[in-house]
């Protein structure tokens, strides 16, 4: 071989070198491909085994958030009677908003979103509220051209009432939202609906048992619309519940428990001085003080019952009215439980020791012999821990609050082949659904996942569009006023939710256990 | 920068080693996050301490700009991890690599007093394996193995022929 030849074999195999060395990624690459798609390949087989053991294959999510109303029909003329912060919180779902509001959250970034929510095609006409001071802000909400849906052309004339009663002699509007306090709701609704109003009314419905009977004929002999305002049941999470329990996951379900876990002074209500420690505005001068009072003994006016109304019997229920009836309304919208047969309920006053009469602690035990389960309440005002809303079957157990996890029971009978194989963990939620993903369907597997659906932190991102739930609750009552049909909270609902309501009230206060006769529809 | 020259192999195999092992993890990282159905940075940035806290809040409160970091953010990973496997532009790959660990850490630095609700992997004080992981690719970046090791070998060869015909 030459010098010449020499050096020429050398630069091949140089130059073969170089490509090799140059493309030492590509092996690796090909075999983290290999790999990865092994992975994706395990972990989806794994996930769709535990959705089709329990065949919920099928279970896709409801669309709900993306169904229109279709055909709006004619202009709907509402009135408001009370409006402080709930009744805003309402106005806001209609798709009315205080200037003041509508500036905050330009610069918070939030109002896009609100904007984007379904125009209803409704004209709030009328406020009534005894206080000056709530019924200016209703008469700016109400006239405000800032609109989902648009500036309208032209807007309807909106007008204050002294009186809830002018305002239902108004032949000009065609239904009422009731956001007073409690004492107001029965009655207001009762005549409300004799005016020939349709009535969307804020929980709890009544306070005491003739009311609630009061209220249940007089809707019922009408044919007007009537929607109590509960929320819950409108979060596609709590649709999902439903399929759930129509498809008896979780086996014969003998314990249902509620809780109420607050810690504040305002979750206690105590909500009359503002974030300086100053008293909340209002005075005799600007609120009609007897009027607010209503049928109920006459107390001197002072700024802690105005504002704080709820700590007392002579006008709610304390956390029975405010805070069980939605809790009740949501295990009964699911189980269709109805009145329980019997209710026993005890308490005290233990950590807010002011001049209230209301329980901070509280627990109800409701029996329902003829479904062979349990209800209970178990509620506190100085205690924040978590408790959750858990269903308890015999096969699995669901919590379900903004989002759902469902947990496969260590002795369950149904599941026993899937939990010695190791298909079904008890260890931790197998299944979770939240509003994040849509409402589909998630088979946890790695223990991440199973940490996050525990804490519920999966939900707090909804990928799309963020959609108001009291929303959905009022376009239901709207659309059920236009084109027929039942509204979810119709007064069955609100009459069975009341007698329960009633009956832990009056087992706390004549400390007692209370039942209901079915046969003549009375408490006892 | 002729650092190369003076490398022994056994240096530089443990440099292309260091260099495959960090951009697999990376490539994963992003792949994965493609993966998992409506993935969003926000969960860990609501986490966010210290001093980013402020932007990362920015950042979740507009959609618009969370869906765009979302997106960089998962692509960058894809880029960077293929980079650092190929030896493709693997300076630029390993400094936007050390940079996106950076800001992960500072997101949540394991600092006293700091306490996140996010599961952890370890125990740490101050220095977590995020902050090590960046560090070694600051090394990477600063003794490149991708024109011995990785297609940078033919763009460095490219640029030189060119820069030649131009002399």
């Amino acid at each position: 071989m030459t010098e010449a030849q020499k050096a020429k074999k050398e630069k091949k195999s140089l130059n073969r070198r170089t490509l090799l060395k140059a493309l030492a990624g590509i092996p690796v690459l090909g075999f983290f491909t290999f790999e990865a798609f092994r992975k994706i390949n395990y972990d989806s087989d794994k996930r769709s085994r535990v959705i089709k053991e329990l065949g919920l294959e099928d279970l896709k999510a409801p669309r709900v958030l993306t169904v229109s109303s279709g055909k709006k029909g004619d202009l709907l003329r509402l009135g408001f009677i009370g409006f402080g912060n709930r009744a805003q919180q309402l106005s806001h779902s209609l798709g009315f908003m205080h200037p003041d509001e509508v500036k905050k959250r330009e610069q918070n970034g939030t109002l896009a979103e609100w904007l984007e929510q379904e125009d209803l095609n409704v004209a709030l006409t009328g406020i009534c509220d005894v206080f000056d001071l709530h019924a200016e802000r209703g008469l700016a909400t109400a006239s405000n051209e800032t609109r989902p849906g648009g500036t309208p052309g032209k807007t309807l004339p909106v007008k204050r009432y002294a009186s809830y009663q002018d305002l239902l002699n108004d032949k000009d509007i065609d239904a009422v939202i009731i956001a007073t306090p409690d004492h107001h709701h029965a009655h207001i609704t009762c005549e409300a609906i004799k005016a020939g109003k349709h009535v969307y009314c804020e929980k709890s419905i009544a306070r005491v048992e003739e009311e609630l009977y009061d209220v249940y004929d007089t809707v019922r002999n009408s044919d007007r619309v009537f929607q109590l305002g509960h929320q819950i049941p409108q979060n596609v999470v709590f649709q999902q519940a439903k399929e759930i329990i129509k498809r008896d996951i979780l086996g014969k379900i003998t314990m249902v428990e509620t809780t109420t876990n607050r810690n504040t002074a305002s979750g206690a209500w105590i909500r009359h001085l503002d974030s300086n420690g100053n008293p909340k505005p209002g005075n005799e001068s600007s609120i009609d003080w007897l009027q607010w009072l209503g049928s109920r003994p006459y107390k001197p006016f002072t700024t802690d019952r105005y504002y704080n109304w709820t700590k007392w019997f002579d006008y709610d229920m304390g956390m029975i009215g405010q805070l069980f009836t939605h809790e009740f309304d949501a295990v009964n919208q699911l189980l269709r439980i109805g009145i329980p047969k019997s209710a026993v309920a005890s308490g005290g006053i233990y950590y807010w020791k002011d001049n209230r009469e209301i329980p901070d602690v509280l627990h109800a035990t409701f029996e329902y012999p003829e479904k062979e389960m349990t209800l209970t309440y178990s509620a506190n005002l100085a205690s924040s821990r978590q408790k959750g809303r858990v269903f308890s079957g015999h096969d699995a157990s669901m919590e379900l609050g903004g989002s759902l996890s469902i947990t496969a029971d260590l002795d369950s009978t149904k599941y026993r082949e899937q939990l010695d194989k190791g298909i079904f963990d008890s260890s931790g939620p197998m299944i979770s659904i939240n509003p994040g993903s849509g409402g589909d369907v998630d088979a946890i597997t790695s223990a991440t996942e199973k940490y996050y659906a525990s804490r519920g932190l999966t939900t707090t991102y909804i990928n799309g569009r963020n959609v108001d739930v009291t929303h959905l609750h009022i376009k239901e009552w709207i659309d059920v006023i236009r084109n027929g049909g039942q509204t979810t909270a119709n007064i069955e609902r609100a009459f069975e939710e009341g007698v329960t309501c009633v009956m832990a009230n009056k087992s706390y206060l004549e400390k007692r256990r209370v039942e209901w006769d079915p046969i003549n529809r009375r408490i006892v | 920068m002729k650092v190369t020259k003076t490398f022994t192999t056994f240096q530089l195999t443990t440099l292309v080693l260091l260099r495959m092992l960090i951009g697999w993890h990376v490539l994963y990282e992003g792949i994965s996050k493609l993966l998992i159905p409506n993935w969003s940075s926000a969960q860990f940035l609501k986490e966010s301490q210290w001093i980013l806290a402020g932007f990362s809040e920015w950042i979740i409160s507009h959609d618009g700009i969370l869906q765009v970091v979302d997106f960089m953010n998962t692509w960058g990973l894809i880029a960077i991890g293929l980079g650092l496997i190929l030896g493709l532009f693997t300076r630029l790959a390993a400094i936007a690599g050390a940079a996106l660990l950076f800001v992960y850490y500072l997101n949540n630095p394991p600092l006293i007093g700091l306490t996140y609700t996010l599961p952890s992997e370890g125990n740490y004080l101050i220095v977590s394996k995020t902050l090590i992981e960046a560090a070694a690719l600051v090394v990477l970046a600063v003794f490149p193995s991708g024109s011995e090791f990785g297609l940078d070998r033919y763009i460095t060869r490219f640029i030189k022929s060119k820069t030649k015909k131009e002399e």
